[in-house]
């Protein structure tokens, strides 16, 4: 490969990220406030699917990108309906979601499979595009990339450095000092999971318009990706950056999957395709093991220079969930 | 107004009726006939001895794993790894099945090692996903769900590697066994084994008797209903979890035995068809009673036969089934949060 031909790939990299950064920040954003979104694999099939259809039927890209954040913003309301209004469990009814979202996506987007629609095109940015290394990879993008990138830094300052941001920390957190503090605890819970579910949805679009442009059903290739974003906003310990950092990772070992691919003929390429889910599992285990009981103990033997590195290393990896995550609130 | 079980009983009747008015929504918006796509699901499903005796087929790997995630779910864990758990089943039947196959041992023995590996092949899987949770404090959720896409890609990797036809490796799955390996079924072109209808059967019996007439049974639930306070009491708390999965998953290893020995004959790609997944659906709608598992998942089965031919016939996408379980189960989630807020409990007379 010539150095082209890598700046090229690694910025293929980057607009592959691009809908994984959108689905994981919504994620994030509605599991500060409190909210488990389980249905991350529906919304985001039925959002592409319904995003194409939209942009199929009525030539416009924007309408397209708009129902998709609609139907995540629907999807995520009936999650919080189900769990702030009626008290269910967020799990339950997110999963039923995924799979149910999944098959109507495949139901409704049957008579529109494979056909040609329109997509997203280029928007190379003028002046910065012929900057050395930095133009192709940065700024040779369409608009949904350079939007990632914006949103990881909006993001992180409207959670960390507004007030609206406190306030949705605080009702993930602390949800009865949030109340006692006067915000309308299932108020803003309803707000920010369907704002998450909207940012999220916006992922599908994305796909079906751009990246993997088109609506193709079961061999969409989008099955599964909603279950990483899950794990990434995990390993992004509820934090755009880390966040993004996973979701880059990720699209990098999922290029890097094909690119091995004609060097390793034996192996099938499915199996390349799945690398990332044990890597997966993996740094889940790195970033909860500190906190096993039986680590703490093994490590409270150990000599004391050895315990306070590796220590120190595990708290850097550890990530703790909003405490109220997944709990209803009950003003008593 | 007060919660009794003839009301209880109304509201599963509205969730029957919401989830087909909103199929038939879904129905109108794809410009499909709903009544005609309906009468095509019954008729797929119940038309003939053979397309019901398909609906037992898919009905035994259904309550099996739907045996299997009672437990999980009595002690509080969401064991989404039953795919995975399924497919190693499989894939440890098939080894048994290619070891000693050709080894001079009466068919019968082989089957029943097959069965035997299956169990352990679910077992151990289940146990990797246990061990994540308790020794590693990765959620079950998502160590379940990176070892089932790890389980399927381990899959396709033996279909094509060291499994492969002789000559050509496809996604039709391994060389079929040969037919004394096969397991007996009611007429030669069925893929209906009764000795498997009495496996499922046995098994969702065994699961009920656990549950509701053991120390082990009661244990579980008490772990499930509030970990800590259970091991206050002196209950092993994670060792409870920990045989709950185990347990979990010998059944899932038994319905991916099941689909290798007596259904495809063979390991092919997708030998879990999504009944793990399913099963998780069947033990919501029957709120994790093991009293109404048998009933729901032959539903459940008759659906997913049914809409088979809607394709051909009606040129819908047979996911139509999917799309009618999963607004059913939803529709009965939500209706148990209105009935909790509507209805008050009924006083208790003493």
């Amino acid at each position: 490969m010539t150095e082209n031909e890598v700046v090229r790939s690694l910025a293929g990299v980057l607009a592959a990220a691009g809908p994984v950064i959108f689905g994981v920040t919504g994620e994030t954003i509605s599991e500060r406030a409190g909210i488990i979104n389980l249905s991350m694999n529906g919304t985001i099939l039925l959002s592409a699917m319904g995003g194409f259809a939209v942009s199929l039927s009525t030539h416009s890209l924007a309408l397209g990108f708009l129902a998709g954040a609609g139907i995540g913003a629907l999807v995520a309301t009936v999650v919080a309906f189900s769990s702030i209004t009626l008290k269910q469990s967020q799990v339950a009814v997110g999963f039923v979601l995924a799979l149910l979202c999944r098959d109507l996506s495949y139901f409704l987007g049957n008579p529109i499979m494979g056909q040609m629609g329109p997509r997203v095109s280029l928007l190379p940015i003028p002046g910065l595009q012929h900057l050395p290394l930095l133009g192709p990879l940065l700024f040779t993008q369409d608009p949904m990339t350079y939007l990632s990138f914006i949103l990881i830094f909006l993001a992180w300052f409207f959670i960390f450095r507004t007030r609206p941001g406190l306030m949705l920390r605080g009702i993930g957190e602390k949800p009865a000092a949030a109340y006692v503090r006067g915000a309308n605890v299932g108020r803003l819970r309803y707000f920010y999971a369907a704002l998450g579910g909207a940012v999220a949805g916006l992922a599908g679009p994305i796909y079906s318009l751009s990246v993997k442009a088109g609506w193709k059903g079961t061999i969409s290739g989008l099955d599964g990706i909603g279950w990483i974003v899950l794990a990434i906003t995990i390993f992004g310990g509820w934090s755009p950056f880390r966040a993004a950092l996973g979701a880059y990772l990720f699209a990098f070992l999922q290029w890097l999957g094909l690119v091995l691919q004609p060097s390793l003929p034996g192996v099938p390429s499915q199996v390349l395709q799945v690398a990332p889910f044990p890597l997966m599992i993996l740094t889940l285990l790195l970033v909860n093991i500190g906190q096993a009981e039986w680590v703490e103990r093994t490590l409270a033997r150990m000599p004391e220079p050895v315990r306070r590195d590796l220590g120190k290393l595990l708290r850097a990896m550890n990530v703790t969930p909003p405490a109220a995550l997944g709990t209803p609130f009950e003003k008593d | 107004m007060r919660d009794t079980p003839s009301r209880r009983v109304l509201f599963q009747v509205g969730a029957v009726v919401l989830a087909l008015l909103v199929t038939t929504v879904v129905l109108i918006a794809a410009k499909a006939p709903p009544l005609a796509a309906f009468a095509n699901i019954v008729q797929g499903a119940f038309g003939s001895w053979d397309v019901t005796s398909n609906v037992l087929v898919a009905w035994v790997p259904l309550l099996l794993v739907t045996s299997g995630l009672l437990l999980t779910f009595t002690v509080g864990l969401w064991n989404i790894g039953i795919e995975g758990q399924i497919i190693l089943g499989g894939i440890f039947a098939t080894w048994a099945l290619r070891v000693y196959g050709s080894s001079g041992m009466s068919p019968t023995v082989v089957l029943i090692l097959a069965f035997v590996a299956g169990m352990v092949g679910g077992s151990l899987w289940a146990m990797l996903a246990g061990a994540l949770k308790t020794f590693g404090g990765v959620n079950e959720i998502f160590g379940g769900l990176g070892l089932n896409f790890v389980a399927t890609a381990l899959n396709i990797w033996l279909i094509f590697g060291p499994w492969k036809r002789p000559g050509v490796a496809s996604m039709s799955g391994t060389l079929p066994f040969d037919q004394r390996l096969w397991m007996p079924t009611v007429t030669p072109q069925s893929m209906l084994s009764v000795p498997t209808v009495i496996i499922a059967v046995a098994a969702i019996a065994i699961v009920y008797l656990m549950i509701q007439g053991t120390y082990f049974g009661l244990r579980l639930k008490a772990v499930g209903k509030n970990a800590k306070a259970a091991y206050i009491l002196g209950i092993p708390t994670w060792q409870h979890m920990m045989a709950s999965f185990a347990l979990c998953g010998l059944f899932a290893g038994v319905a991916g035995a099941v689909q290798v020995t007596a259904v495809y004959h063979r390991l092919i790609p997708s030998i879990s068809s999504g009944y793990g997944y399913l099963g998780l659906m069947v033990a919501m709608l029957i709120n994790y009673k093991a009293a109404f598992a048998a009933p729901v998942a032959l539903f459940f089965a008759a659906l997913n036969v049914g809409s088979i031919q809607l394709p051909i016939v009606l040129r819908l996408d047979s996911s139509l089934a999917g799309v009618l379980q999963g607004t059913l189960v939803l529709f009965v989630l939500l209706g148990h949060g209105v009935r909790q807020r509507v209805l008050k409990k009924p006083q208790v007379v003493s």
